[in-house]
């Protein structure tokens, strides 16, 4: 077992840098699910923790072993990683059982006890009898199941995920989520999941680290990133919160402050010592909006689109005082509005984004 | 590992080249033009590059005429038979110059059975119609048409059909549409096909060795042979003066074909399907009459024709089931000492050529393929300098270097087999580098971090990951090097020596002096063991990976 500090790395790529000074902390036995949208340099992170590439600048520690810095670097092969490959990296001229029993083979353990392991991490991912087929016989989640017992058959203190479930359908999907948290749950390794799909990471992680164009916008636990998220991208990127301009009218008390929402006056959470300033900005969730009751206070606006979600609509509104804002209010079905019809929207909470990280 | 790879491709290719060059500008040690001015003064040279140029640029010609004729019409055309087509087609390109000359001066000829047969034979004492300007052109033309074909064919696979369907949903005809879409953006492989044809017409030995030779029409390259095999060492100066005029020919070609196929940026984007054959109709029948004419006419009757003369006991004795012998053949498989040992020569180096460069291009190409560096391009360029450049040119490369036994081992390879087995070695490195360095380009990197995150070094992932995942290109590679090799002339016709003969020397030094039908006998047994491997490949079905081999479409 390890945990894994990643202190201040740079990874620069000609002239363009892919990861700007993050610093990461996984505890031990910890699952952590890296997110992003593409291209924010989670893929390069992982590749830099395995050892498949060097850093620029900072330093990684696996345990007490300082295996990255800028002058050091020790080779993917002497770490002791466990990767699972987005493309699951199969050998195709090795069967099932070689695959697995390859890591064993190269640390030199004894026929009788590979066999016996190899055995265990079959059975382990409920591939017992498959283990003389070729991969490319065997389906997607199948495949993906391989990549698994490959990759835990040599008991690594740290396992990376690269999107490993990416190449599944939906269905499946689920089922493979599953059996990632029963097998961290059994073994207690310390797992760094890369991923671009929240769901799959609210779904598995303890923490969640989001990366933005390469800098880490914020760690922290499914439930913090969504109520209070520390970025406009976080908040826009989980959940798909609406990010809109408040001023914030008086300081922090007992959590939340009076602010300014197109004309309407509302209390939100927020961080404490928040002080008043205007040009602020908030994240909304579509629950958090609700059309008022009495039809007099509120935010006026105008309901341009219904549509329609299952179950609920979606009402589209755009207030007055900024026409070309659009904002996501849930209405049960049937639905009490219609397009065009003028209203007042009260907002219930919301959470102040941060002033550093705003900006 | 990798510096060593690297030594060896500089002691292959580099070194050879760049003491090529020394030699003839400063072959005393200093830089002189006077070896230079003398070779340039001597009209021989200017006749010989004269010469040199009219044959490749009519060569090409005619390779280009024949090449897209054929190409566009398997590309676009329902014709049946297509891969049997391609097949035949591409096959003058795997058998050497030599045997192809042989065999057509065997049909054309005063004594040509075929002709005879039909009342249209040269009468006896006149010269073979063949041993002219026109013959050399017509036989190149031949040799080289499957290499345009190779690259516009590749060229028309890449180009979606939408290219095409939109054109026709805009009006156009046929004809319109293959004036004004399909030749303009096959432009790129068309000229670099034609600029490597260009290239090897000017390296080629065989052909202007066996046609020009006896009617005195002499190319830079067989003016090389005269003068070495005339003058011996002493003509080294001279002739590096001469390689160095070849090469640069050459080169001008390769810089041609290289900026055209970088100028493919108008090449097509797109993933969509290549286009399809279209139905002829009523002019399917005599398009596929015309193709199989021209196979049989270029393939069948020179090889029947070569099948023929082996046959007859003694040169000039009309052929008939009575005169009809298997002497040439027990002659010089068994007979004559010479022949066999060329025989097991030509299998050994071949095999071990074939054998020795797969175990360098596997190596060699994962670094190429997967490690970035300006360092690691131009050793893939020098790799490609030997086989790029005229034979001829090579072959006198390596005897500067090895005329005189190596320093301080003090071992002298010049006159034994082993500067011929070097010189395959470095000539046909590429044609199996290539084919390894794409199958790596094509495997998932991920396949090789998979091995390396659970613990293997980079010796053991080589040995049991990557090799066998190339495994399969470095072998088609082998065999196109065993091929080029088996038959070879140009190198080993400057590098043999008296016990290091190979095939393409003894037929060479048979037709020299005569013996034709003991020639055409190597030729026959050679083309033989060219069909039965390249027959084996089909065999082998999917396995082989597609674009290796040039003869599976």
């Amino acid at each position: 077992m390890a945990g894994l500090k990643i202190d201040r790395i740079t990874r620069q790529f000609a002239d363009f840098k892919a990861l700007k000074e993050v610093s990461l902390d996984v505890a031990d036995g910890e699952f952590l699910a890296v997110l992003g949208p593409s291209g924010c340099g989670k893929t390069t992170l992982l590749r830099l923790i395995a050892g498949f590439d060097k850093v620029t600048d900072g330093a990684i520690w696996l345990g007490n072993r300082l295996v990255s810095d800028s002058r050091r670097h020790v080779p993917a092969e002497s770490r002791g990683i466990g990767v699972v490959f987005q493309s699951y990296a199969l050998w195709p001229h090795m069967s099932v059982e070689e695959n697995v029993a390859y890591g064993l083979e190269v640390a030199g353990i004894d026929r009788d006890h590979r066999d016996r392991r190899v055995a265990e991490a079959l059975e382990l991912v409920g591939l017992s009898t498959y283990g003389n087929r070729p991969p490319s016989s065997l389906s997607g989640g199948q495949r993906q199941r391989v990549a698994l017992a490959r990759c835990l058959v040599t008991e690594p203190g740290l396992i990376l995920l690269d999107e490993p479930l990416a190449n599944l359908d939906v269905h499946l999907r689920a089922s493979m989520e599953e059996e990632f948290r029963r097998f961290h749950e059994r073994t207690g390794t310390t797992m760094v999941y890369i991923t671009h799909d929240q769901a799959e990471a609210m779904a598995l992680a303890d923490r969640i680290a989001v990366l933005d164009h390469g800098m880490l916008a914020q760690v922290a636990t499914a439930s913090t990133l969504y109520r209070e998220p520390a970025t406009e991208m976080v908040a826009g990127f989980v959940g798909q919160g609406m990010v809109l301009p408040i001023d914030i009218l008086d300081t922090c008390r007992a959590g939340s402050c009076p602010v300014r929402i197109f004309g309407f006056e509302a209390r939100m959470r927020c961080q404490p010592g928040t002080g008043a300033r205007a040009g602020a900005k908030a994240c909304l969730r579509a629950e958090e909006l609700a059309f008022s009751n009495d039809g007099i206070s509120g935010i006026s606006g105008t309901v341009r689109r219904l549509i329609y979600q299952g179950g609920y609509f979606r009402a589209d509104f755009h207030p007055d005082l900024s026409p070309e804002t659009s904002l996501e209010i849930t209405v049960p079905e049937p639905a009490t509005v219609d397009a065009g019809a003028r209203m007042r929207v009260v907002v219930r909470g919301g959470w102040i984004i941060p002033a550093d990280a705003a900006n | 590992m990798f510096a060593g790879l690297a030594g060896l491709v500089a002691f292959l290719a580099v070194l050879p080249l760049a003491r090529l060059l020394i030699e003839a500008f400063a072959p005393q040690g200093y830089p002189t033009i006077s070896i230079l001015e003398d070779v340039f003064r001597n009209p021989t040279t200017w006749r010989a590059t004269v010469h040199s140029l009219e044959i490749s640029f009519g060569g090409t010609i005619l390779a280009t005429a024949i090449g897209v004729s054929v190409a566009l019409a398997v590309s676009f055309c329902d014709i049946r038979h297509r891969n049997a087509i391609i097949f035949c087609f591409v096959l003058p390109l795997m058998i050497a110059p030599q045997v192809t000359a042989l065999a057509w001066l065997q049909v054309a000829g005063p004594s040509s059975p075929l002709l005879r047969a039909i009342g249209l034979a040269p009468p006896i004492g006149t010269p073979n119609p063949l041993y002219s300007r026109e013959g050399i052109i017509l036989l190149l033309g031949i040799e080289y048409a499957p290499l345009v074909f190779l690259t516009l064919r590749a060229g028309l696979r890449a180009l979606p059909r939408e290219m095409i369907e939109a054109a026709l949903a805009a009006g156009a005809g046929r004809w319109l549409v293959l004036r004004t879409i399909v030749l303009p953006l096959m432009t790129p492989p068309l000229a670099a096909g034609i600029s490597l044809t260009f290239v090897s017409c000017i390296g080629n030995f065989g052909i202007p060795a066996f046609l020009g030779i006896p009617g005195g029409y002499i190319v830079l390259p067989t003016l090389i042979y005269q003068r070495l095999s005339g003058l011996g060492p002493a003509a080294l100066a001279e002739v590096s003066a001469l390689s160095v005029l070849i090469a640069t020919i050459a080169i001008g070609g390769i810089l041609v074909q290289d900026y055209m196929l970088r100028r493919r940026d108008f090449r097509i984007s797109g993933t969509s399907q290549s286009i399809g054959p279209s139905s002829l109709g009523r002019w399917r029948l005599p398009l596929e009459t015309m193709l199989w004419f021209y196979l049989l006419a270029t393939l069948a009757v020179p090889f029947a024709s070569l099948v023929a003369v082996s046959l007859v006991p003694i040169f000039g004795v009309p052929l008939t089931w009575e005169t009809a012998s298997i002497e040439s053949y027990v002659y010089i498989l068994v007979e004559h000492g010479v022949s066999h040992r060329a025989f097991r020569n030509s299998l050994l180096l071949a095999g071990s050529a074939a054998i020795a460069i797969v175990m360098i291009s596997a190596p060699l190409g994962y670094y190429l393929a997967w490690r970035e560096s300006r360092a690691l391009k131009l050793l893939n360029l020098s790799a490609e300098l030997p086989y790029a450049l005229p034979g001829i040119v090579f072959a006198i490369a390596l005897i500067l270097v090895f005329l005189r036994p190596i320093p301080v081992l003090g071992i002298g390879i010049y006159n034994t087999v082993w500067i011929i087995f070097i010189a395959y070695l470095g000539r046909f490195l590429v044609l199996s580098l290539r084919p390894v360095v794409s199958a790596y380009h094509q495997l998932d990197r991920a396949m090789e971090e998979a091995a390396s995150a659970l613990g293997a070094g980079v010796l053991r992932r080589m040995r049991t990951i990557m090799f066998p995942l190339v495994a399969q290109s470095a072998a088609a590679g082998a065999l196109l090097v065993f091929l080029m090799s088996f038959s070879e002339l140009t190198l080993s016709a400057l590098l043999w020596s008296s016990g290091a003969e190979t095939l393409g020397t003894v037929m060479f030094s048979f037709q020299q002096s005569g013996g034709v039908n003991h020639a055409s006998a190597i030729a026959v047994v050679t083309i033989l063991v060219t069909l039965v491997l390249m027959l084996s490949t089909l065999l082998l079905g999917r396995r082989v990976p597609k674009g290796v081999l040039p003869w599976r479409d």
